[in-house]
């Protein structure tokens, strides 16, 4: 980062994250400035509003102690960028990109604008092929698929953590054991033991060295906590689009994020919207989950895995609910399942992968994955719609049908979503197929009679 | 031309100092880049210019250009077959990420044939001549509205560029050159001569919009639905399936990855009408979410300006938005930019006015050139936690005719499409029954009746099975509860991705519909000769009934046949028990 221009003894006025300066050199909009007081701390911020006398700076850090006399403004000369290089894999970086892990600094190969400009449609390449996590729940029944954005929407204390870190060092490509796999794992928002965990976690289970990791920790700033995704992003499109690799991108927790946007946007004096937050959360959020994708003729791809705590388990809050509109499925984690003991605690039927049909059956997983996930769906519907009801008129007032998709569903949840390590697709699938055969055949319409023949075993039509 | 010079920048909106005339709305390009934006507001010797585009990297004193006239876009036969962003600029051939400024459409090619000659007197909406695109389709060489008078001359036949004047007409205004292609403002609807009243459906192939719930050709329809519950694959389906001659599919505010499976897709896929790729029938539009947000509120307006100027041709023209929950967020965002009072949700007050001017455009008419043409609407709608009480598609229901109600519990346990049979209406539906007629089902009014009354006592029964357990219930309410199941699984689900099951001929739904609504009949019958429900459940027949869409293709139809035998048989077979039920 080489500062072109400097403007001292320009401020004028100060009014929140708002640094109003005079007589500077012209400066264009967005473009990234350091503002450094006499305390000689460095604070990023960058040119939001401009007309011939006065510049507007937004400063994305604490102004806190910053006067006007004394101020120097130095102006890059162009929007926020991120200098990475093949070296930033195994650090450990703060949530605007500077090493933290005591090692030298990465050698840079390349600069790149951290708010990355939109992927033309045309050139993307679908999002096809598996990848294997290893948890049931999502291979089987919502299978992430290579260049999808899939979110977990966990709660307050459940082990969304642990699920992260497990992913993230089980996470493979089962059809392409030889080619570069890369996870890019940023921390937002986090508590000093939570950030703790991650990186001693992901040092522990060796998957460290092919991780890049940012922390942004709960006491640093929130216009700074707007800055680690973008940043982790672009390191992740570095990595997947130059350097070639099979990216996956974990952003956890995007909440906090969340909660940043809505209070820089209100201290900016913007009209809120829902709860708040202000009316452009949705295209925000959207410049930070389209970042994931193919592009035709690149050897690499970008995955995005995000984790967002919904605020009292509430699906409609404004949070999930946008990010449900913008991403390709949702996985949901569940308080009564984690109470139940049932780990990793993934409540199946809000949960969704949109792209699972383009990255199963056939050549990809099985032929009959499809249909296998379709039947257990329907069954488990079932089984919920069959819990409701033993609620109220008790067990003993239930058909002898009605009974064994009672038990279906509890083998469903012990057996198949509960697992205790990671689980190779191949168990996942034979799994699946096992609780089938507790049920009716007659019920199974979801699959072939060939598929009954094969894998269920029982005759068709026959109860 | 105008000019102005920048001097305050904030974000997307500009004040620039005007050194010439400048009228509201009139479209203007920004900097050395030149970004499209438009004038918003005049204030003495300043205009306010919002750009569509993104700004970064603007500084005061950059230029301002006006074009004279409000945003426009050209329409011609370039159009059919390719991608464009939310302003109609193409994006094949633009590069992998999107900087702002795009260029224009380059001129194409194609074969023209003139149909006119010098001397001849010309109506606004007449054909020059034919057009002659991908797969030996001819399209119409449109004298653009507004314009009147006698050829001067006209090129011979040849190859020509789409924007190269062809003929040269004699107005009362003074001569007028006539390309293929013509430029139109976008917020204009285009004239016609009258409205047409609808009495023919638009077929989509979906059973349960076709037998249920169906859309007018030049009717509109709205599809409502929380996250998840197969809005999109909906759309897409409809878009793949659906009996148009042109489809305008509009990406507004949503997926770049859906997009890419679109076009991936349609070139592979065959259109069920003439056999040719799907997507020489296309027209995509396409501002993803995570492309500038002031686009998005004119990209809607660019996609009905195409489906009209198809529609000019005489032709069938099918327009999926989705979703126009994400324009109106557009405009609510624009509009508090600009500090207008918000409304109910934060909506600017006149958003129900451009909703109901949106869906207007949606029209069977005789057009100007005296064909007839049509353009029905689907428009999805995204309320935000799955609420439909929210503006969006409460203002919206004001003005469909069809609307579909997609379900979140539906969608749960993977029952596609997860169209709510019970919230949902068609307001033209009994306009339908002499059209179901002619395609062999006589009873459509009749059955469709049935079905629903059948599905409404369902949920009003399982609210009480739920109470009092399913076992219970009366013999009858079992088997009405097993009938509204059958109708539900055997006749409503139907796989987007089951190669058979994809699309529904009119002739197979009136089948399939006989063969679910003889069903009804026989267990009611049986019912009624003191069969017990539970016997009933357990026919041996259900299950090939259950799947009778996907094992049933278009060219097997006698299966059905086959297959209401066995019913009646089945029933048949059934024998009171002496002990009586």
């Amino acid at each position: 980062m080489k500062p072109r221009l400097l403007a001292e003894n320009a401020a004028v006025g100060l009014e929140g994250p708002l640094l109003f300066l005079e007589g500077t050199p012209e400066a264009g909009l967005g473009d990234a400035v350091e503002v450094t007081g006499p305390d000689g701390r460095i604070r990023l911020g960058r040119v939001a509003a401009a007309d011939r006398e006065r510049l507007t700076i937004e400063v994305l850090e604490s102004t806190a102690g910053l006067p006007l006399e004394g101020t120097v403004v130095r102006f890059h000369g162009e929007p926020l960028a991120f200098a990475l290089g093949p070296g930033i894999l195994g650090r450990v970086f703060d949530g605007v990109g500077r090493a933290i892990d005591g090692g030298p600094p990465v050698a840079a190969h390349q600069r790149l604008p951290i708010d990355g400009l939109p992927f033309n449609p045309v050139s993307r390449e679908p999002p096809r092929d598996f990848i294997e996590t290893g948890i049931t729940a999502i291979d089987l029944l919502n299978s992430l698929v290579r260049g999808q954005k899939l979110p977990v929407f966990s709660g307050g204390g459940l082990p969304h953590d642990r699920l992260a870190v497990e992913i993230a060092s089980h996470a493979r490509l089962p059809r392409r054991a030889g080619e570069d796999f890369a996870i890019v794992f940023a921390g937002i928002g986090l508590a000093h033991d939570s950030a703790e965990y991650f990186r001693s976690s992901l040092e522990r289970g060796g998957a460290l060295e092919r991780t890049a990791l940012f922390l942004n920790l709960a006491s640093d700033s929130s216009t700074q906590r707007l800055l680690t995704p973008r940043f982790a992003l672009t390191a992740a499109e570095y990595l997947a689009f130059v350097e070639g690799k099979h990216v996956l991108v974990i952003l956890t927790d995007m909440t906090n994020y969340c909660e940043a946007l809505r209070e820089v946007s209100s201290s900016k004096g913007e009209i809120p919207s829902r709860k708040g937050f202000p009316g452009y959360l949705y295209s925000d959020l959207a410049t930070i989950f389209e970042r994931a994708g193919c592009l035709k003729g690149a050897r690499g791809t970008l995955t995005q895995l995000s984790i967002l705590t919904m605020p009292s388990d509430d699906i409609t809050h404004p949070i999930p609910d946008l990010t449900g509109y913008i991403t390709e499925g949702q996985v949901v984690l569940a308080r009564d399942l984690d109470r139940r003991g049932v780990y990793p605690p993934v409540n199946v039927l809000p949960s969704l992968s949109r792209l699972m049909k383009d990255g199963t059956g056939g050549d990809y997983t099985h032929p009959d994955h499809p249909a296998l996930a379709s039947q257990l769906y329907a069954a488990y519907a079932r089984a919920a719609q069959t819990r409701v009801l033993a609620s109220v008129v008790g067990e003993e007032g239930l058909s002898e049908a009605d009974r064994r998709y009672l038990a279906f569903g509890e083998a469903f949840e012990q057996r198949l979503v509960r697992q205790e390590g990671p689980r190779a697709f191949a168990e996942s699938l034979a799994l699946g197929w096992r609780l089938l055969g507790d049920l009716p055949a007659a019920d199974l319409t979801r699959l072939s009679d060939r598929q009954l023949r094969e894998h269920v075993n029982a005759p068709a039509g026959r109860t | 031309m105008s000019r102005a010079i920048a001097v305050k920048l904030a974000g997307p909106v500009l004040r620039a100092r005007a050194e010439g005339p400048f009228q509201l709305r009139e479209s203007v390009r920004v900097g050395p880049a030149r970004l499209l934006g438009e004038v918003v507001r005049l204030d003495r010797d300043e205009i306010v210019v919002q750009v569509y585009e993104d700004t970064t990297g603007l500084r005061p004193g950059i230029e301002v250009v006006g074009d004279g006239a409000p945003l426009a876009i050209r329409v011609g036969p370039a159009l059919l077959g390719r991608i464009f962003d939310g302003l109609l600029r193409p994006l094949s051939g633009a590069p992998d990420r999107l900087a702002a400024g795009l260029r224009e459409a380059p001129a194409t090619r194609f074969p023209f044939a003139p149909a006119a000659a010098p001397g001849d007197a010309m109506a606004a909406g007449a054909s020059i001549g034919d057009i002659v695109v991908a797969g030996g389709r001819r399209l119409a060489a449109l004298v653009p509205p507004g314009v009147e008078g006698r050829v001067l001359d006209i090129r011979p036949e040849g190859e020509y560029d789409d924007d190269e004047p062809l003929a040269r007409i004699a107005t009362a205004g003074g001569e007028v050159a006539v390309a293929m292609s013509h430029a139109w403002p976008v917020r204009v609807p285009r004239p016609s001569r009258r409205r047409l009243a609808s009495v023919t459906p638009l077929v989509t192939g979906q059973r349960i919009l076709d037998s249920l719930f169906p859309v007018a050709l030049g009717g509109k329809a709205a599809i409502p639905g929380g996250f998840g519950t197969g809005k999109t694959v909906l759309l897409e389906t409809l878009a793949k399936g659906c009996a148009a001659d042109v489809i305008v599919y509009l990406g507004c505010g949503e997926r770049g990855n859906e997009m890419a499976g679109v076009l991936e897709e349609f070139p592979r896929l065959d259109d069920p009408r003439t056999g040719r790729p799907l997507m020489e029938r296309t027209v995509i539009i396409a501002n993803t979410s995570n492309m500038p947000v002031a686009a998005r509120e004119a990209s809607i307006y660019c996609a009905i300006t195409v489906a009209e100027y198809f529609r000019d041709m005489g032709l069938d023209v099918a327009l999926m938005a989705d979703s126009t929950s994400r324009w109106a967020e557009a405009l609510r965002e624009v509009s508090g930019r600009f500090g207008e009072l918000p409304g109910e949700g934060g909506y600017p007050a006149y958003l129900a006015s451009r909703i109901a001017d949106f869906y207007e455009r949606a029209a069977r008419v005789e057009t100007l050139g005296g064909r007839t043409g049509s353009v029905t609407v689907m428009g999805a709608i995204s309320p935000p936690s799955g609420d439909f009480s929210e503006p969006v598609t409460s203002h919206t229901k004001r003005f469909v005719r069809s609307y579909w109600a997609l379900d979140a519990k539906r969608a749960q346990a993977r029952f596609y499409p997860a169209v709510h049979p019970l919230q949902s209406y068609a307001e033209d539906a009994s306009a339908f029954a002499p059209w179901w007629s002619e395609r062999g089902n006589p009873n459509w009014l009749a059955l469709r009746r049935r079905f629903l009354t059948l599905l409404d006592e369902q949920s009003r029964l399982e609210r009480m099975a739920r109470i009092i357990g399913k076992d219970a219930l009366p013999a009858r309410q079992q088997v009405t509860l097993l009938c509204a199941d059958l109708v539900n699984e055997a006749f409503l689900r139907q796989s987007a991705f089951a190669p058979k099951d994809r699309l529904a001929s009119p002739a197979k739904q009136a089948a399939m519909m006989a063969v679910a609504g003889r069903f009804v009949e026989l267990a009611e019958g049986a019912l009624a000769r003191g069969i017990a429900p539970a016997r009933i459940a357990g026919l041996a027949c259900l299950r090939p009934l259950a799947r009778m869409g996907e094992d049933t293709g278009e060219d097997e139809l006698a299966r059905l046949d086959e297959l209401r035998a066995d019913l009646e048989s089945a029933f048949a077979d059934l024998e009171p028990e002496e002990a009586g039920a």
